[in-house]
């Protein structure tokens, strides 16, 4: 039995803060053979990310790292600053979440990939060139000869972590540690950067330290799989044995986190609440001061039918017009063809005659940390649109409707004083669904409402979701890229590509029964077909 | 790019438009007129004067004379210096200002930059809190507080420097005025720049250069100072704007023969022609150099472009 590659030794670190130490990792052991895919899997906060970046010593200062990580029997806690400099992104090297931030937007893609190669190995000029390229051309970058003198705004994300990918592997690394490498890319798009690193990793014969929250990636990616709750190991193990048969109840919490279930279809014959005739939105890209000004039509002449008590999913990629029609759908953007709600029609209809429609159309956006006034409590958030559309309430009856809607989303309605900061993703999610519903809607716009979520709180909240609209027989259109959201919460879903619908239907037809190319495609890269097959 | 220059130059004639508009008439509400003087004129003579200079017509006709002359590029003939013309004397004038506030931005920027990137790197120490004290201080006291101190200081008290005059632009001579004029840039930009730095050391670009080995000095040169100073670049628009108006409050202490100067005494004379004169000139250099910074802007960072 030879010695491991990388060592990880009961390692530990606190964060020392003014209000006192944090323990992010405590006490985590574990190891990576050469050649081996190490997944090391856990929800925010677990300390999973923490340990990688400990690995890399890109920690911050106030964080203090005990125990031993050793590559190759070297203890890299122990090592100098300098030492440490030449191993990293040459004996091992790390691959980040954030494609589209991590390459420095002010240098060509060549010269990033090229100042790697110069750092490690001296080369430069024609011979750092000839190995640049020959990287580009490895990890599917088109036209390498062309795109290396691109800045990194040109290319898209996927491209951009290929690029990151050219960079970590530029010195052919015995370690690559990939930090949810795939989360802020398509589904497709995933599925090709993952068949990259499985292609290179074979190439070259390196080990991958796999750190994800999605668990459907580690059963096809990882040979091994360890999980991390609150900074300690909870289970780990091969990662057949670990999915077949969990030991830990978190790792069962999480397996059982993949939502599950479908929506019951409504009734054929229920009322019509809102629709939508070749709804087409477009954008001016450029004005001109003579001349015709350029246009970019975003949503291609779409129609929809939405009946009381449905649930539309609206799937699709980053760019292919999803949450543009969404707000066209709601008015907030202008648009061109025919929408009505009920029996008005809003096609013309500008804000002032939106107002009074807006009580009954609600929406919940994606971004819980964005979506949210900092400056307001939650109380404030909540009922500051019973103002607008219900003037006739006094302030006891105002705070009444406030505190009926917190607890409709299981939130404690003493949280009404505190301000957004002080909550959780998933709880100001439920904040955002407060606010929406305290006006008593019948129609919700949720735009990626879960997508910034852990699996396990998305859970939660696609419960509540579901929970709400039998309740009150809301009726939702539902825009995500998670298939699996999707599927557990649609009755009809509309596949969009290039602000076109390619294909829709029943939930069950779509999922098991797909016709077009797209949707096989996207249902492939979401890996939710092998899931059934597993199942 | 020229049809983006072309665009900008158009949307700066409406603007030049209002600031001509309001300060002619602006002007013509302050009480007085350019012959009062501390002996009365005869008003014969000074019935001729008003209307040797069109000053008895009707105001509206007035604001349209002196519109088309401004058209023509004529800025009329100044009502104080009765041999020069307002261009003779803005040409005149122009040199001086032009060379006090380049060298005060060229100093704003040698010693602000440092001093806002020594700052960042040594966030929340001594030396952190120290230099942005002091700028704070030369943001707090503004220049003509600060001008007439080191000039009794530097100049009277210790007789390094001369406390004032131009001297043909000599070297002693320029030391006070554009350190006075510089300090409160000094400040903005330090600031500035601690900001801007502690930004992108924060950055997940700076996060993969160390990921790939680098040490902190190439990681600092090649990867965080330029984007870094795109804020301060941005922030030079203003900046010049600044230093101009600075200037007329400078060249007056100092007693400079910049435009500046031009500028206080034809307000204080109602010399209508050469305060109109300086004004639309100030007001088509902030609007060049507004365009010339956006430009250069576009050199900095590859990801702004203006041509189509």
């Amino acid at each position: 039995m030879s010695t491991p590659l990388l060592e990880i030794d009961n390692l530990k670190v606190d964060f020392e803060l003014p209000t006192g130490t944090v323990s992010a990792v405590k006490g985590v052991s574990f190891t990576i053979d050469q050649g081996e895919t190490v997944a090391l899997v856990g929800e925010s906060g677990s300390g999973k990310s923490v340990t990688s970046t400990a690995l890399m010593r890109l920690l911050p200062e106030m964080a203090k790292i005990s125990g031993a990580i050793r590559l190759d029997g070297e203890d890299l806690t122990q090592v100098s600053a300098s030492r440490m400099r030449r191993l990293r992104g040459n004996e091992f090297s790390m691959i980040f979440q954030e494609p589209m931030t991590s390459l420095n937007p002010l240098h060509r893609i060549g010269r990033q990939i090229a100042e790697v190669l110069h750092r490690h190995r001296g080369l430069s000029g024609s011979k750092a060139r000839a190995r640049v390229l020959e990287l580009l051309h490895q990890v599917g970058i088109p036209e390498p000869e062309r795109r290396i003198s691109s800045y990194p705004h040109e290319l898209s994300g996927g491209q951009r972590q290929r690029v990151m990918i050219a960079m970590a592997l530029a010195c052919e690394p015995r370690l690559l540690i990939a930090d949810e490498p795939t989360t802020a890319l398509d589904v497709t798009v995933q599925a090709q950067i993952l068949e990259l690193l499985r292609d290179l990793q074979q190439r070259y014969g390196m080990a991958i330290l796999f750190i994800t929250h999605d668990l459907s990636l580690v059963r096809r990616f990882a040979e091994r799989v360890c999980v991390m709750r609150y900074g300690e190991l909870v289970e780990a193990g091969e990662t057949a044995t670990v999915f077949n048969d969990p030991q830990h109840d978190y790792t069962r919490m999480l397996l059982d986190a993949e939502p599950r279930g479908s929506k019951a279809a409504v009734a054929e014959n229920a009322p019509v609440l809102l629709s939508g005739q070749d709804v087409r939105v477009r954008f001016t890209t450029k004005k001109r001061l003579f001349g015709k000004d350029d246009h970019f039509e975003a949503v291609r002449g779409i129609d929809l039918t939405v009946r009381r008590g449905q649930t539309v999913g609206i799937v699709g990629e980053s760019g292919s017009g999803k949450s543009t029609f969404g707000r066209a759908l709601l008015r907030l953007l202008k648009s061109q063809g025919q929408l009505r709600f009920e029996d008005t029609d809003i096609t013309d209809f500008d804000k002032s005659h939106m107002r009074p429609l807006r009580s009954r159309m609600q929406v919940v956006f994606q971004d819980p940390f964005g979506s949210l006034s900092p400056r307001m409590t939650v109380g404030e958030i909540i009922s500051e649109g019973l103002k607008v559309h219900f003037p006739e309430l006094n302030r006891r009856e105002r705070e009444a409707r406030v505190i009926e809607s917190l607890e409709e989303v299981a939130l404690d309605p003493a949280m009404r004083k505190r301000y957004p900061h002080e909550f959780s993703g998933g709880q100001r999610q439920r904040i955002a669904i407060a606010r929406a519903l305290v006006l008593k809607p019948d129609f919700l716009l949720l735009d990626e409402p879960t997508s910034a979520l852990d699996r396990s709180v998305q859970m939660t909240v696609i419960e509540l979701l579901r929970h709400l609209q039998q309740k009150y027989n809301l009726t939702y259109v539902f825009i995500s890229h998670d298939l699996a959201v999707v599927r557990a919460l649609s009755d009809t879903v509309l596949v969009m590509k290039e602000g076109q619908v390619v294909e829709q239907g029943s939930a069950e037809s779509i999922f098991q029964t797909p016709r077009e190319e797209y949707t096989k495609a996207l249902l492939k890269a979401a890996f939710l077909r092998e899931m059934d097959s597993a199942a | 790019m020229l049809s983006y220059i072309a665009k900008r130059l158009a949307m700066a004639i409406p603007t030049l438009l209002i600031v001509i508009t309001a300060s002619f008439f602006l002007m013509r509400v302050a009480p007085g007129g350019p012959f009062d003087g501390e002996r009365q004129l005869p008003p014969e003579i000074e019935a001729n004067l008003m209307a040797a200079y069109h000053l008895d017509e009707p105001l509206p006709m007035q604001y349209l004379r002196y519109m088309g002359n401004l058209l023509q590029g004529d800025f009329g003939p100044s009502f104080k210096y009765k041999d020069f013309s307002v261009t003779d004397l803005i040409a005149q004038g122009f040199p001086v200002s032009l060379e006090l506030g380049g060298l005060a931005i060229l100093l704003a920027l040698l010693l602000g930059i440092p001093m806002g990137v020594m700052a960042a790197l040594k966030r929340n120490t001594t030396v952190d809190y120290l230099l942005m004290g002091t700028a704070l201080g030369g943001i707090a006291v503004p220049n003509f507080v600060i001008a007439p101190l080191m000039a009794l200081f530097f100049g009277v008290i210790l007789g390094w420097l001369p406390v004032g005059g131009w001297n043909g632009g000599a070297l002693p001579n320029l030391v006070l005025p554009v350190v006075a004029l510089a300090i409160q840039q000094i400040a903005y930009i330090a600031r500035m720049m601690r900001a801007s730095m502690i930004e992108v050391l924060g950055s997940h670009f700076i996060r993969t250069a160390r990921a790939k080995g680098l040490n902190e000095r190439q990681v600092i040169w090649r990867h965080a100072l330029r984007p870094a100073m795109l804020p301060v670049l941005s922030y030079l628009g203003p900046a010049i704007a600044g230093i101009i108006t600075g200037s007329v409050v400078i060249e007056q202490i100092f007693g400079l023969p910049g435009i500046g100067r031009y500028f206080v005494q034809g307000a204080l004379n109602r010399d209508y022609t050469l305060v109109m004169g300086t004004v639309v000139f100030y007001g088509i250099l902030i609007v060049l150099m507004n365009l010339i910074v956006d430009l250069l802007y576009s050199l900095f960072d590859p990801q702004i472009r203006y041509d189509d």
